[in-house]
C-alpha cells in the first residue's frame, strides 16, 4: 500500500487514505453484525421456553395455511385507508385554514378549529372509535348507515385530521413573513397570498411529516377491528382461536411491516431530499 | 407644481421604539429620491409605511393628493400602484421567474397568461434575462434574482417604485448589474424612492438626497449639496464614515 499514492489509479493521497478507512470500517461492521446474529441464533434456542414459543408463534404449517387469508383481510385495511386518507387531507387543510382566519365575522370558525384540534388530539384514538362507532349507529339509523365501516372510518378521519391540521398550520407558520410582505406589496389580497404563495410552500415543507401521519394511520386502521370490521388484525384473531396458535399474528405483523417499512424509508428519503434542496 | 407623493408628520412606533418621528417628504413625478443614513435610522420603515406594509401611527401620506395613510383604508389597491423591491429579493421559491412576475397581474388585474406572455417576455429581455424565465429562483444568481424581483414589481405598471437597500445582500461584483437596471428606469422617468448605502450611486443619479438620523430627515437637498457641503455636522460625520 505504501508508496502507491502517486500511482493508485490517479487517487490523491487523501482519497486513497479514505478508501482504506472505508474498507476497514466495512470489515469491522460486517464482523460485529455476524457475531451478534450468530449469538442470537445460538443462544435464543437455549432458553427454556424456546420450543413452546417456536411452536405457538413461528409454526410453519399454521403460517402457510393462514397467510393467504390474512393477505385477503389486509385488502380491507387498504380500502379503509384509501378512503380515509384523502378525506383526512381535505379536512385537515380546512381545519388548519379555519385556525388562521383573521376576519372578526369568522371568529366562530377560528374557535371551532381550536376546540376541534384540542379535543381530537386529546383523546385516545380507540376511545373516539368506540364513541363514534357505537354511538352513532345506536341512533337506530337504517342500512347501510349503521355500518361500522362508515362510523369507524369517520372516527379515524376526525382524529387524524386534527393532527394533520396542526402539521399544516406549523407549515404555514414556517413560511417567513417576508413572503407575505412580498405578496402584499404586489397588491395581492390575503386570500390569494395564502393560496398562491404561502400554502404551496407550507404543504411542501410538511409533506414528510404528513407522510409519517399516514403511516401511523395505516397501522391504526387495525383498531377498527374492535367495533366489527374484519380486517387483518381481527382475521388473525379468528385464526388464532381456530388453531389455538399465535402464528397468524406474526403473519399479520409481517404484512404490516412489508407496507410500513418502505413507506417510512420513502418519507425519510423525501425529507432528506428537501434538506438537500434547501442548502 | 403638485407632487406625486407628499408625506407630512409621518410617525411609526414599534413598542417603545419610535422609528419614524414625524417625517416630511415631497416626491415629484419622475424624481429619484435617495434615502441615506445609518442602519436603524428609519429608512426601511419609512418605505414600508409608504407601501402600507406597516400601518402609520400618525401623519398623512398623499398619493396624487389622496391620503393613503388613513386608518381603515383598504391597502390593496394602493399597493398595486406602488412597486416595492426588498433587500432579500423575496421571490416566491416554488415558482419560476416568469410565474413570479405573472402572479400579481393575473390575480390583481385579472389578466390571462397568454395576454401577459408578450409584455413579460419583453421585460425579461430588456433586463437581459430572456433565457432565465423558466428558471426557479434557486437556479439564479443573487443579481439575477434581484432583477427578477424588479421585473415582478414593474409588471404591475406601478406609478412609484420603492427600493429597500436592494444591493446590500449582493456580492460586490453583482451590484453593478442591478444598479444598471435603476439607471435604465431613471432614464425612462420612473418615480423612485431608494434607501441605499451606495453613496457613489446616489451621488450620480439622485435628484434629491435625504439624510435620515434617528427617525427624522435631518437634511435634504440635491446630491451636490449633501455630499459636497452638508449643512449639519451629523451628516458630515456620517458621510466621512461611509465615503
Amino acid at each position: 500500500m505504501s508508496g502507491s499514492e502517486t500511482t493508485a489509479g490517479g487517487l490523491s493521497r487523501r482519497a486513497a487514505y479514505e478508501a482504506r478507512q472505508r474498507k476497514r470500517a466495512m470489515r469491522v461492521a460486517a464482523g460485529s453484525t455476524a457475531a451478534v446474529v450468530l449469538a442470537l441464533v445460538l443462544l435464543v434456542p437455549l432458553a427454556p421456553g424456546w420450543e413452546k414459543v417456536q411452536r405457538s408463534f413461528f409454526n410453519r404449517e399454521v403460517f402457510a395455511k393462514t397467510f393467504p387469508g390474512l393477505l385477503e383481510a389486509f385488502l380491507t385495511n387498504i380500502y379503509i385507508f384509501a378512503w380515509c386518507a384523502p378525506l383526512i387531507a381535505v379536512l385537515g387543510l380546512v381545519i388548519a385554514l379555519c385556525r388562521d382566519v383573521r376576519a372578526p365575522a369568522l371568529y366562530p370558525l377560528r374557535l371551532f378549529g381550536a376546540i376541534y384540534t384540542d379535543v381530537f388530539r386529546g383523546l385516545p384514538v380507540i376511545l373516539v372509535i368506540y364513541l363514534v362507532g357505537f354511538g352513532i349507529p345506536g341512533l337506530g339509523l337504517p342500512r347501510p348507515w349503521n355500518s361500522p365501516y362508515i362510523w369507524g372510518s369517520l372516527a379515524l378521519i376526525l382524529v387524524y385530521a386534527a393532527y394533520v391540521a396542526e402539521i399544516i398550520r406549523s407549515g404555514i407558520d414556517s413560511i417567513h413573513s417576508s413572503q407575505r410582505a412580498a405578496a402584499a406589496s404586489l397588491g395581492l389580497n390575503e386570500k390569494d397570498a395564502m393560496r398562491f404563495v404561502v400554502l404551496p410552500q407550507a404543504i411542501r415543507n410538511v409533506a414528510p411529516a404528513n407522510m409519517n401521519m399516514f403511516i401511523a394511520l395505516q397501522k391504526d386502521v387495525a383498531l377498527l377491528s374492535f367495533i366489527g370490521p374484519v380486517e387483518i388484525f381481527r382475521q388473525a384473531g379468528v385464526y388464532k382461536s381456530l388453531m389455538a396458535n399465535f402464528t397468524p399474528y406474526v403473519g399479520a405483523a409481517l404484512i404490516f411491516l412489508a407496507v410500513t417499512i418502505p413507506a417510512t424509508r420513502y418519507a425519510d428519503y423525501l425529507m432528506q431530499k428537501q434538506r438537500r434542496a434547501r442548502t | 407644481m403638485s407632487a406625486k407623493l407628499v408625506l407630512s408628520g409621518v410617525r411609526k412606533r414599534f413598542g417603545d421604539n419610535e422609528v419614524c418621528k414625524g417625517i416630511d417628504l415631497a416626491v415629484q413625478e419622475g424624481q429619484m429620491v435617495c434615502l441615506i443614513g445609518a442602519s436603524g435610522s428609519g429608512k426601511s420603515t419609512l418605505l414600508r409605511c409608504i407601501n402600507l406594509l406597516e400601518p402609520v401611527d400618525d401623519g398623512t401620506i398623499l398619493l396624487d393628493g389622496r391620503d393613503i395613510a388613513e386608518p381603515g383604508l383598504d391597502p390593496q389597491p394602493v399597493r398595486a400602484r406602488i412597486g416595492m423591491v426588498f433587500q432579500s429579493y423575496n421571490l416566491f421559491p416554488h415558482m419560476t421567474a416568469a410565474e413570479n412576475v405573472m402572479l400579481a397581474p393575473r390575480r390583481v388585474h385579472g389578466r390571462s397568461r397568454s395576454d401577459l406572455q408578450a409584455p413579460v417576455t419583453a421585460l425579461f429581455e430588456r433586463f437581459n434575462l430572456g433565457d432565465r424565465m423558466g428558471h426557479y429562483p434557486d437556479q439564479l444568481s443573487g443579481g439575477q434574482q434581484q432583477r427578477v424581483a424588479i421585473i415582478r414589481a414593474l409588471a404591475m405598471q406601478p406609478e412609484i417604485m420603492l427600493f429597500d437597500e436592494i444591493t446590500s445582500a449582493l456580492d460586490p461584483e453583482l451590484v453593478g448589474e442591478v444598479l444598471d437596471v435603476l439607471r435604465s428606469l431613471r432614464a425612462e422617468g420612473m418615480t423612485m424612492i431608494l434607501a441605499t448605502h451606495e453613496m457613489a450611486f446616489a451621488q450620480e443619479v439622485a435628484d434629491k438626497v435625504c439624510f435620515l438620523d434617528k427617525g427624522r430627515i435631518l437634511e435634504e437637498g440635491p446630491p451636490e449639496t449633501i455630499f459636497g457641503a452638508p449643512r449639519e455636522a451629523r451628516t458630515a460625520a456620517f458621510l466621512s464614515r461611509v465615503l
